[in-house]
């Protein structure tokens, strides 16, 4: 498992845009939820669509599956224009909701059975029969789908909204409260997926899996902060971080918060991380403790979570 | 633009019956809901009241007042005192609700029965509930008549077989129009009807809405038309079943007379049924929770109960009242049932009021559809 952000050759069939917005904007009352969102996802491409709660992820994604309507902006989804093909849109796109949002009180078969036909799709039975084989569900197929747990939840919503072969795939902070096997095994299952052709868009909080997508886009009060690769994304922070080990790291936490030239610091297990816009005022903060023999203190590549962290902090300032 | 698919409906059909039929308690209230209302209407119609309290005015001292008083005691239907009253007390207790009937024998009543100058007999009734005073009214002729049947003999018997010696002269007060009991029974069919298909279909949405489910049916590329098709068929038959459950008991238990064809009456039950449910699932497109759609359920429920010509006559309620009244499909629905069970209507007399039920299921129906929002906005 590549924890790289490679894109694999041969992920991009014509080099088209399957998500193509510009100037998206939406309203709720006098609060502005998205304000002018241009993404644009090649065809393929698995991108993680990043920020804290509240930021205007959700609203984005509905904007792009025809879900709720954008007060500004146009674009196109897989070639169909976002305003008049709403319904084309719908019919290719996978769309899986933030919330559990397939019928509880239906088993699992029913629910599967359900989108089959609502798509029209042929051999309904054969299809259900095989996506339940593939999911390992067969054996429990008429339990309610009430009755799973966080992750087969996710696991059968993955499935039932990929089961009419979808060209674009909105997947609205999925793993969010599974188990961390359940959610390598959802990764995998998206990767392979995005080999197939289908184009991802997912929002996620996780670092690791936002490190898993071919790019990322962050998002923050509504307004996308930063763009691009991991590596692009940590370079064009200009963000530098070192990190403090040893016996009392954890006292000096406290004593460098707010200290001039230091941005944040922040527990990485136990690693400290201290990062910073000025290499000068950062060493010279960190300076007396270098003499203490039990503190180890060194520069380092800043990580996304680093950036994130300082770019949340910005926009929360 | 294709406006619907039948695999979608099909689709929609077949998620909204299975989850009808999980959903034990709504299918429960559905069922129950008219066997209660029939039940505890049923058994206050099918009671004749007897033993209403009764003032007597008697100014008349003669033979055949005697007569009439005793035999009027002696039927269940009147309680009567030995004291007679002045009419202005007599009217007091029947204000009071104290007593049902004030019943008069006129001064000279014996001399004007004998001298064949057909004297009358008053009576007052107390005709807010009109259910409890026409039975005794109805009895009251009769007695009176066969009361002085044994008193006309003799030199008198000529004045026995032709025109009544004298007339009983009934005034119902307050509630000029009598409803009777099988007025009632029918017209229960459209109240229970109103009243469980509305609140079925008006939380079919809100309750999507609640769960989250309804983003994932509006991210799929259903339609509103199919949608609507799918939330209101699997009621259709609930109604169905509701309505042959209320016809039956009226038949059988109650006795309602059926004159008409069943068969027109179930075509306009079926377009009645769907009416409503074209309102209810208009409040479900609007109501953002379940309270709400509650409350718009009995907003809609009132009107239909007083303005209908259920709960009063409709043609002694205001010109304003009566032409709400026609609005409501339970309105036309009403005077159908009347008319095919009491009267033996068939197509062409309840043609007129057919017309307008289906004109408020079309316009009901389009603003379902209108009104129903693809977005989550
Ligand atoms: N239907 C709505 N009505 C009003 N405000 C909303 C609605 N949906 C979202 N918001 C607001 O818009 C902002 C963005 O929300 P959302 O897109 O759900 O964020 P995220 O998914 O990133 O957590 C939040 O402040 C939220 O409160
Ligand atoms: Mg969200």
């Amino acid at each position: 498992m590549s924890g790289q952000p490679v894109a694999k050759p041969g992920r991009k069939p014509g080099g088209g845009m399957a998500i193509d917005v510009k100037g998206l904007t939406k309203r709720f009352g006098k609060k502005v939820a998205v304000n002018a969102v241009d993404i644009a996802v090649p065809e393929g491409q698995v991108w993680g669509f990043l920020g804290p709660n509240g930021s205007g992820k959700t609203t984005t994604i509905r904007m792009l599956c025809g879900l709720l309507h954008a007060d500004a902006g146009e674009g196109t989804c897989l070639g169909y224009d976002l305003r008049k093909e709403a319904d084309a849109i719908k019919r290719e796109t996978g769309y899986m909701t933030q919330k559990f949002s397939f019928w509880e009180d239906l088993t699992i078969r029913e629910n599967l059975e359900f989108v089959a036909r609502v798509y029209g799709l042929s051999g309904v039975r054969r299809l259900v029969d095989e996506t339940l084989e593939k999911l390992g569900l067969t054996a429990r197929q008429n339990q309610l789908a009430g009755e799973l747990s966080g992750g087969w939840k996710q696991r059968m919503a993955l499935a039932a909204c990929t089961l009419h072969g979808p060209k674009l795939l909105l997947l609205d902070e999925p793993t969010a409260g599974v188990d961390p096997k359940a959610r390598r095994d959802f990764w995998d299952e998206i990767h392979k997926l995005a080999d197939g052709g289908i184009t991802v868009l997912v929002s996620t909080h996780y670092m690791d899996e936002a490190e898993r997508c071919d790019k990322i886009v962050f998002i923050s009060s509504g307004v996308i902060v930063a763009r691009g690769t991991v590596a692009e994304i940590v370079k064009a922070s200009g963000l530098i971080t070192y990190t403090v080990e040893g016996e009392g790291a954890r006292q000096l936490a406290d004593r460098l918060r707010g200290q001039r030239g230091i941005e944040f610091v922040s527990f990485f297990g136990a690693l400290l991380h201290v990062s910073g816009y000025d290499r000068a005022l950062l060493e010279s903060a960190l300076a007396p403790y270098r003499s203490d023999g039990k503190l180890i203190i060194t520069e380092t590549v800043s990580s996304l979570e680093d950036v994130f962290i300082q770019l949340q902090q910005q926009a929360g300032a | 633009m294709k406006n619907f698919a039948v695999h979608r409906i099909y689709a929609m059909l077949g998620k909204e019956f299975i989850q009808m039929r999980r959903d034990r308690t709504t299918l429960a209230m559905l069922i129950g809901i008219p066997l209660m209302q029939l039940f505890l209407f049923g058994y206050a119609i099918n009671m004749v009241p007897r033993h209403l309290p009764s003032a007597l005015i008697v100014t008349d001292s003669g033979p055949f007042s005697d007569s009439i008083v005793s035999a009027l005691a002696n039927s269940s239907y009147f309680d009567i005192g030995h004291t007679t009253y002045s009419r202005p007390a007599a009217r007091r207790l029947l204000a009071q609700n104290r007593v049902a009937f004030v019943i008069e024998i006129p001064a000279n009543f014996s001399h004007d029965v004998v001298r064949g100058a057909g004297p009358s007999i008053l009576v007052e009734a107390d005709a807010t509930d009109p259910a409890a005073s026409s039975y005794a009214v109805a009895a009251l002729n009769g007695l009176a008549t066969s009361a002085l049947r044994d008193d006309l003999k003799g030199p008198l018997a000529a004045r026995a077989p032709q025109a009544p010696a004298f007339n009983v002269i009934v005034h119902s007060l307050y509630n000029p129009e009598a409803n009777t009991q099988y007025n009632v029974v029918p017209g229960l069919l459209g109240i229970i009807l109103t009243m469980t298909m509305v609140m079925a279909t008006s939380i079919s949405l809100t309750r999507e809405r609640e769960r989250g489910t309804f983003e994932n049916l509006l991210a799929m590329p259903t339609r509103p038309f199919e949608i609507m098709v799918g939330k209101i068929t699997p009621n259709i038959f609930v109604g169905a079943f509701q309505a042959a459950l209320i016809l039956g008991v009226a038949k059988w238990i109650f006795h309602v007379p059926m004159l008409g064809s069943f068969g027109l009456l179930a075509i306009a039950a079926t377009i009645f049924i769907t009416a409503l449910l074209g309102v209810g699932y208009t409040i479900s497109t609007v109501a953002t929770n379940q309270m709400q759609a509650m409350q718009m359920t009995f907003f809609f429920l009132m009107p239909s109960i007083l303005l209908s010509g259920f709960a009063f006559p409709f043609r002694g309620m205001p010109f304003w009242a009566q032409w709400i009244g026609e609005a409501l499909p339970i309105t036309h629905f009403l005077r159908i049932v009347r008319g095919i069970l009491l009267k033996g209507n068939g197509w062409i007399e309840i043609w007129p009021d057919i017309w307008p039920m289906v004109l408020f299921l079309f316009v009901a129906g389009t603003v379902a559809v209108t009104r129903f929002r693809q977005t989550l906005d």
